[in-house]
Formats: C-alpha cells, sequence, structure tokens
C-alpha cells in the first residue's frame, strides 16, 4: 500500500509548526523522517495514521492493504503504550478482541508474532517485569499481530540505550526482510536512518518544511557492513540539520 | 599505621582514610512486633491508672467497666442487634453511594457536556455537611431506614464522583490514543483502558467515602433511631455510662479496620498488575 502526503500545513493556535509538507511512501519502503526537536515529525506522524486532522492538504492511502490486514496503518510507539494491568499475551489479545478473533485463533496469532519477535519465554509476563527492549518488542509484536500494511513508527529506539537499541535495529530489518511491509520511521538519530531508510526526508525547524529527500541506494541488509560508505551521507545530513538544531534549541516553546 | 589495602595496585598513601558515610537515615523498616507493644502498653497504663485512682472514673472509665458492658452486650444478644442494623445502613447506603458515584465519575469524566453540567453542582454539594440535610431527608424518605440511609449515599456519592473522575483524567493520554490508533471500538476503550487506569483512584476514594459513611451512621443514628451503634452510643452518654460508650466506640473503630481490610483485599486483587 502506499501514502501519498500532500501539501500537509498545520498550526497550533499561533505556533505554525508544518507547512506544504509533501511526500509518497511507496510500498515495502522504509521513509524515515528526521528533523530538529519540535519541527513537527511526530505531529505529521499522527497525521498520517489518522490520530490527528492536519488544517491544510491530506494524507491519501492508495492501493489495497494485504490479505487479513486488520489495521493497515499501526503504530509502534516511543513510550511502547503497553496497558500495565494485561501481561504480554493480554496486550496482543487486546487488538485481536474487536475483530472478533478469541480463543484458539487468538492463541495462534499471538503464538506466531511472540515467536517471531522472540517473546516465546514471556507470554504471561506483566510489563513491570520487562526491560525497555522487551517492551518495545512486545509493542511490536502487538502490531505485527494486526498484519499492518505500513508501520507509523515514533521514535521507537529513543527510550532504549545504544546496545539495546542496536539489537532492536537487527530484529526489525529481519522483521522487515520477511513481511516487507511499508513503513514511515520517526527519528532523531542520525545513524538510524541511514540504517534504515530507503528513503531519508529532512524537515526543518518550526514551521516543518522538507528541505531534502535523500535516497539511499543501497539494500537495507548490506548497511550493517558497509557502514564506511553511509557515513558521508550521515555527515551530509549532519551538517544540514547543525544550524537548524542550534537554531531550534534556543527557541522557546509555547507548542503543546 | 597499618592499613588494609585490599585488592590496591599500590599500597595506600599514607593519608588514605575511609569516605565518610552520610547516606541512610530516611528509609523506614519495618518493626510488626511494635504495634501490639504500643497497644499492649497503653492498655497496661490505662488499666494501672484506673486502679489506682490516678484516671478518675468520670474521665475515662475502667477496662473493667469497658469488658462489663462488652459482656452485658454480648449476653443480652444486643450486640447483635445494634451490629446488624447499622451494618446494613452501612452497607447498602454505601455501595449504592458508591455505586451511583462511580457512573456519574465516569460519565464526568467522558462526556465533556456532562462535565460541564454536573461538574459545578457536585462541587457545590460536596461541601455541604449531609448531616445538616438529614431533617430534610426524614421529610422526604421518612424517619425510619429511608433517611439514614439516603444520608450515607448523599454522604458517599461526593466523594466518590470526585475521585473516580480524576482518575478517568489521570489515564494515560498516549494508551487512549494507542486503543483509538488499533481501530478498538468506543466501549472497548472505556472498559479495557479507561476503567482500569481509573481503578486504582477508585479504591482510594473507597477508602475515604467509608469513613464518611460511618461517622454519618452514627450520626444519622443518633438523632432518630431505636437500635444501632450510634444509637447505643447515644443512649450511654446520656446516661452517663462511659463503660459503654467507650465500648460503642471500639466497636466503631471495629467496623472501620475491617472495611479497610476488605478494600485492602480488592486493591490486592483488582491491582495485582502493579506487583
Amino acid at each position: 500500500m502506499r501514502l501519498l502526503l500532500n501539501g500537509i500545513t498545520h498550526s497550533y493556535g499561533p505556533t505554525e509548526v508544518l507547512r506544504d509538507v509533501s511526500f509518497t511512501v511507496e510500498d515495502a519502503e522504509i521513509v524515515c523522517i528526521i528533523g530538529p526537536s519540535g519541527c513537527g515529525k511526530s505531529t505529521l506522524l499522527r497525521f498520517l495514521g489518522g490520530l490527528e486532522k492536519p488544517d491544510g492538504g491530506a494524507v491519501l492511502m492508495s492501493g489495497n492493504a494485504p490479505e487479513g490486514s486488520l489495521n493497515p496503518l499501526t503504530y509502534v510507539f516511543q513510550d511502547f503504550a503497553l496497558l500495565p494491568w494485561r501481561t504480554v499475551e493480554g496486550n496482543i489479545s487486546l487488538v485481536l478482541e474487536d475483530h472478533g478473533i478469541s480463543g484458539g485463533a487468538a492463541r495462534a496469532v499471538i503464538d506466531g508474532v511472540l515467536a517471531r519477535t522472540k517473546l516465546s519465554d514471556f507470554r504471561k509476563a506483566w510489563p513491570r517485569q520487562l526491560s525497555g527492549g522487551m517492551k518495545q518488542r512486545v509493542a511490536i509484536a502487538r502490531a505485527l499481530a494486526v498484519r499492518p500494511a505500513v508501520m507509523l513508527m515514533d521514535e521507537p529506539l529513543s527510550a532504549l540505550d545504544s546496545q539495546t537499541r542496536e539489537l532492536l535495529m537487527d530484529d526489525f530489518l529481519d522483521l522487515w526482510q520477511r513481511e516487507r511491509f511499508s513503513s514511515v520511521y520517526v527519528t532523531h538519530n542520525l545513524s538510524e536512518a541511514v540504517r534504515l531508510g530507503h528513503r531519508i526526508v529532512v524537515l526543518s525547524r518550526r514551521p516543518g518544511q522538507v528541505r531534502e529527500i535523500i535516497e539511499i541506494d543501497m539494500p537495507l541488509e548490506d548497511r550493517p557492513h558497509r557502514t564506511a560508505e553511509l557515513e558521508p551521507i550521515r555527515q551530509k545530513l549532519w551538517d544540514m540539520l547543525r544550524d537548524e538544531a542550534r537554531a531550534a534549541d534556543r527557541e522557546l516553546t509555547d507548542a503543546p | 599505621m597499618p592499613r588494609d589495602t585490599g585488592r590496591l595496585s599500590a599500597p595506600a598513601p599514607q593519608d588514605a582514610r575511609p569516605v565518610p558515610f552520610r547516606g541512610g537515615g530516611f528509609r523506614h523498616r519495618p518493626h510488626p512486633w511494635l504495634p501490639p507493644i504500643v497497644f499492649a502498653a497503653l492498655l497496661a497504663l490505662w488499666a494501672t491508672g484506673s486502679a489506682s485512682g490516678i484516671i478518675s472514673p468520670v474521665a475515662l472509665p475502667a477496662p473493667a467497666d469497658v469488658y462489663a458492658a462488652f459482656r452485658d452486650l454480648v449476653v443480652t444478644g444486643m450486640l447483635w442487634t445494634h451490629l446488624s442494623v447499622s451494618l446494613y445502613r452501612l452497607g447498602v447506603g454505601w455501595a449504592l453511594g458508591a455505586a451511583l458515584g462511580v457512573a456519574a465519575g465516569l460519565t464526568i469524566g467522558l462526556f465533556s457536556l456532562v462535565r460541564a453540567g454536573l461538574l459545578p453542582l457536585v462541587s457545590a454539594l460536596f461541601p455541604v455537611p449531609k448531616i445538616a440535610l438529614l431533617p430534610l431527608f426524614i421529610i422526604w424518605f421518612g424517619i425510619g431506614e429511608g433517611s439514614k440511609i439516603a444520608t450515607i449515599v448523599f454522604g458517599t456519592f461526593f466523594p466518590t464522583v470526585i475521585s473516580t473522575y480524576s482518575g478517568v483524567d489521570g489515564v494515560d493520554r498516549n494508551l487512549i490514543r494507542m486503543g483509538q490508533s488499533f481501530g478498538l471500538t468506543w466501549s472497548s476503550i472505556v472498559r479495557k483502558i479507561i476503567l482500569p487506569g481509573a481503578m486504582p483512584a477508585i479504591l482510594s476514594g473507597f477508602r475515604i467515602s467509608i469513613s464518611i459513611a460511618i461517622v454519618l451512621l452514627v450520626a444519622a443514628e443518633m438523632i432518630g433511631a431505636q437500635y444501632g451503634i450510634g444509637a447505643y452510643i447515644l443512649m450511654a452518654g446520656s446516661l452517663f455510662a462511659l463503660g459503654q460508650l467507650i465500648a460503642g466506640v471500639i466497636i466503631l473503630s471495629v467496623i472501620g479496620l475491617g472495611a479497610s481490610w476488605l478494600i485492602g483485599r480488592a486493591e490486592r486483587k483488582l491491582l495485582d498488575w502493579r506487583g
């Protein structure tokens, strides 16, 4: 499935956060969005999944979701958003219950996604017992359970330490190799962007506008051992962002 | 001066000394044996004070008098008479008030129209001492059980409303947004996300409303009741039977402890996920 963003503009009160943002997300493509803090990246992601409405412009989807997709546009949140009163298993069954999937059918789906995210031993665990990395795995398992067409990821690794981040990035790439979902991946970490993105959308500071869209023409599976070739891209991104980030850092914020 | 250099690779310098310890002191440790000792010590002090005449029987009855009052209550079977009517009023009144309060609190928490309409009313009526309305309740609901139960219902309703709607307000917005992002229905979000999220606040509201209910029970029974712990205490007071008065107060305290134990059980069961 493809997502098309057409001239997205938005303000919170007097503060303009996004101005005329347009780009497309192709089928089975990972698009990373980077930009200085407060540039409206997370707001943009909320528009993409229909959690908020932009003042101007439109988000369109085209093509069909894969067979059996329960929730084509599915989020993975920075703070994991697991229900603390449900076990790992319960958190996943939460998103199946409203589709009438329960009992044996639900168990089969849950077994499948837990195996794919290496969580099979943690079925009955409570969220409070899990490390941050494990919690995010549960959130990814929950997202996989509804067979998404597009994964909307809002800084999914930002709350984790750098070693856990590496492990999860590898796992995420493994999953992508198998499932070939599309993904919009918001991050402020340039290394994540060059490691995961087929294309990288660089936003300016507030109001966020598309500064540049960089295409990285190297298969994702090759990137871990060709980091030297990626370094110039990372450097270029940083050169682009440095002044924006410095200016954004010195701004007073009133936006919610 | 000889020093234990431990695993140091080089001998410690002559002036090496341990870093002074400055932490600690503000952490509570459990002392499970202390409460019974304090209790026994107070009782012993009370008994010797009364026996030696230091504590005048007019000021405080001797423990023996209180014990005699208890024995009297049990032997005559009046304990059960008073206790059963009081527990009935308390149980029905509190359960109704709490149920209505949770329902009203949920609608105030969920619907902005209801919030705008009802919240000012709740804020205006909450501070009114409900016992002041008892004469009115007697006119509305009769001198019998109705007016007493209504007082308790009214008294427990408002604190429950307030704790419930602030519990709903306190539910993590991100969890609700997560529910919406997975296409959960409105009723699923309320039942599976908002209600469990508000449960800790609702239960701590119950702890407060049950104590309010006991206060109102006694007040209502003092005004127009033949039986009940409140009536028993009022009668004891007017006869200056201080032993009976203290016995009644002890029964109230036990009821309060029992209720808070029950809520503690409910908390452990409903909030087991907090660990």
